[in-house]
């Protein structure tokens, strides 16, 4: 074993791709929550981003119609649990576990005729002064674009929540949704719309693991990164900021793990492969026991009685 | 235009409708379904839905596959019943699997009439403690049992990976990474019982854990709980209900019930321990769970039910070239529409005419 061929430099660079994906679906996530929805089915939702972003961008051949086919097809099928929960008034947790399994099945479907196709790939950060800079240059500086505009994702979404009114009424909307509606707000569609920003969101982290990081389609290939990006949202306290702190933790835990994988440390692939899971269990009970800032309507049925 | 008005209490006639009201929708929706993959819609319900009633091979394997579906959704029921979200079945099914199938494989070649039923004790308790894991963090530090119940599905995955290409790897199996098979060692299998009926131990403790479920439900002071906790946590707590027992209980019956429905899994159907072993009933018994409205009279049929989507999607993918696939883009729909119809029964739908106020 030798972990002095573990250059951090790269490691540094390879932790932000790998964490890309868990960012996009978190911060989407994360809007739908301060919204006063739990929708467990991110998992299903990456997969069909996937599996679209792929689909699309091997049949026209351009890898950025590709990540708008993801948005486009996450949004879609996450339309269907906000049909069911916003106007059928089903229990949030059961319909997300549905969209989780019919989003798995629907991607396995579509994507046969996809496995072992190759994706057009994706264009680069490509300037050579900044590449030039020495380390930074490497580590943060010549990434695909992606791992940019997820930064920049999440920093519209603080803004967003924070400063603007549409904000401040999606806040209020999870806060409390009776006292929303009593103001005037239509708690539904705004729910919905924020349903099918996180589906988008989530397509998108998908299809940057079918498209970029991987890049190829193979079924299941989200393997618990929707999951992980629900815990995220618990990890970041709902704040946008630390979404981006929790999810280049995960991505750094995944990474490394991989490295010592390569440089043949004396532990079996197996248990190696567990860390990221088990961080994630340690993670929650330490955020679980700090005081809680969940959106108050967080999960709960709105059904306007008159 | 109309509106939803909320039951006071939820109707008796439609939440017995509503599940057969869903297979129905799934069926027109899975034709037009097949239809799109190029397939003809009619003989796909048929091969589906129809044919493995017709013969007697088939008919008998449905209960082979509803025995683990079953067995896993009644644990989950009671504690979905109470609010207590056991989302990682499928990784007690195989800590269930793991730790009984390493009993037993302790003991080779010994033989004798103690070995199965030592074997299904420690199954039983490693899917216990394998749920036991969410559920003291739950009482503990109010960690969520969604997520950690589920995390510990991938950690499982990984511990069968590394299990059957280490410790528990048949030394006479060239390096493949599986266990010695169980149903070669006489003691440790999980034999068909009645010849021509797949009845095995497993559908036995199935029928056992319907019967005593619904006595729990029904009948005992647990029910009683469960049910209450349910419909109004605070009233509970009044009543005098412990929520953190009943979190250790709920998840402890669950966990212990999906250890045994693994290792009778391995021990029989499945044959030994690999990485192919685990199937996803885990998950797929939680739409059995919400299909049979959390009731074990009603879980027994629905278990019926998935078994057949699972045995004649097997058939659909033999004769009509479906893809496996489709079988799980089916279930995710029947929980759809399951939850979609369930509106009825919470809701009476009132016409109105629009007015303005």
């Amino acid at each position: 074993m030798d972990l002095s061929s573990i250059n951090p430099v790269v490691l540094i660079a390879s932790i932000m791709v790998a964490s890309t994906p868990i960012l996009l679906a978190g911060i989407g996530e994360l809007v739908v929550e301060k919204a006063g929805v739990l929708n467990l089915g991110v998992e299903g939702m990456m997969i069909t981003g996937a599996i679209f972003g792929f689909a699309v961008s091997v049949e026209t051949g351009s890898p950025w119609l590709g990540l708008l086919g993801a948005m486009f097809g996450g949004a879609l099928i996450s339309l269907t649990f906000g049909i069911l929960t916003q106007y059928l008034l089903s229990n949030q947790v059961a319909t997300g576990l549905a969209l989780t399994m019919f989003g798995l099945g629907l991607s396995a479907l579509m994507g046969q005729r996809y496995t072992g196709t190759k994706p057009p790939s994706f264009p680069k950060l490509d300037i050579q002064v900044l590449k030039d800079i020495p380390y930074i240059g490497r580590m943060l500086l010549s990434h695909d674009y992606m791992v940019y505009i997820s930064l920049l994702l999440v920093a519209a979404v603080w803004y967003f929540l924070k400063f603007t009114k549409g904000g401040l009424i999606l806040r209020a909307v999870g806060e409390n949704h009776a006292a929303a509606h009593a103001l005037g707000y239509k708690v539904v569609r705004i729910r919905i719309l924020a349903i099918m920003f996180g589906g988008a969101c989530a397509g998108l982290g998908g299809a940057y693991l079918s498209l970029i990081r991987v890049p190829q389609w193979t079924e299941g290939m989200t393997a618990g990164a929707g999951w992980i990006a629900l815990a995220l949202v618990v990890f970041a306290s709902w704040r946008p900021w630390r979404v981006i702190l929790g999810a280049y933790l995960f991505g750094g835990v995944t990474v490394l793990q991989l490295n010592l994988q390569a440089v043949g440390v004396n532990i079996p692939v197996a248990y190696l492969s567990m860390t990221p899971y088990l961080v994630t269990i340690i993670v929650l009970v330490f955020i679980s026991g700090a005081r809680t800032s969940a959106p108050a309507s967080l999960g709960r049925v709105f059904h306007a009685s008159h | 235009m109309f509106q939803l008005e909320l039951r006071p209490n939820s109707s008796a006639l439609w939440t017995a409708v509503t599940p057969v009201l869903a297979v129905i929708a799934t069926m027109i929706a899975g034709g037009f379904l097949f239809a799109a993959l190029g397939k003809d819609p009619v003989e796909a319900i048929r091969v589906i839905f129809l044919d493995p009633l017709l013969q007697p091979y088939t008919r008998s394997q449905m209960l082979v596959k509803a025995a683990p579906l079953i067995l896993i959704a009644i644990g989950l029921s009671m504690g979905f019943k109470a609010g207590i979200w056991n989302i990682g079945a499928e990784g007690q099914f195989i800590m269930g699997a793991i730790s009984g199938g390493a009993v037993g494989l302790a003991f080779y070649p010994t033989q004798g009439a103690w070995l199965l039923p030592l074997m299904a004790t420690a199954g039983a308790l490693g899917g216990f403690a394998w749920a036991m894991i969410p559920a003291l963090l739950k009482i503990k530090y109010g960690t969520n049992e969604i997520l950690v119940s589920l995390m510990l599905v991938y950690v499982a995955t990984n511990f069968l990976g590394g299990m059957v290409s280490g410790p528990l790897r048949n030394p006479e199996g060239h390096n493949f990474p599986e266990s010695r098979s169980f149903q070669d060692y006489a003691s440790a299998s999980n034999p068909e019982l009645f010849s021509g009926t797949g009845i095995h131990y497993g559908v036995l403790l199935m029928f056992a854990a319907v019967i005593v479920a619904y006595i729990i439900m029904n009948r005992h002071i647990l029910g009683f709980q469960i049910n209450l906790t349910g419909q109004s946590p605070r009233a509970a707590r009044f009543a005098g209900v412990n929520p953190n027992v009943l979190i250790a209980v709920t998840l402890g019956i669950s966990g212990a019930l999906a250890g045994m429905a693994g290792l009778f899994e391995v021990t029989g159907p499945a044959g030994k321990l690999t990485t192919n072993f685990p199937v996803g009933y885990g998950f797929t018994a939680i739409i059995v769970a919400f299909l049979g409205r959390l009731h074990p009279v009603g879980i027994f049929l629905a278990g019926l039910v998935m078994a057949l989507t699972y045995i004649g999607g097997e058939g659909a993918q033999f004769v009509l070239r479906v893809p496996a696939a489709a079988i799980s883009v089916f279930q995710g729909m029947l929980l759809f529409f399951l939850l979609a119809v369930d509106v009825l029964s919470n809701y009476r739908i009132r016409w109105v005419r629009k007015e303005h106020s």
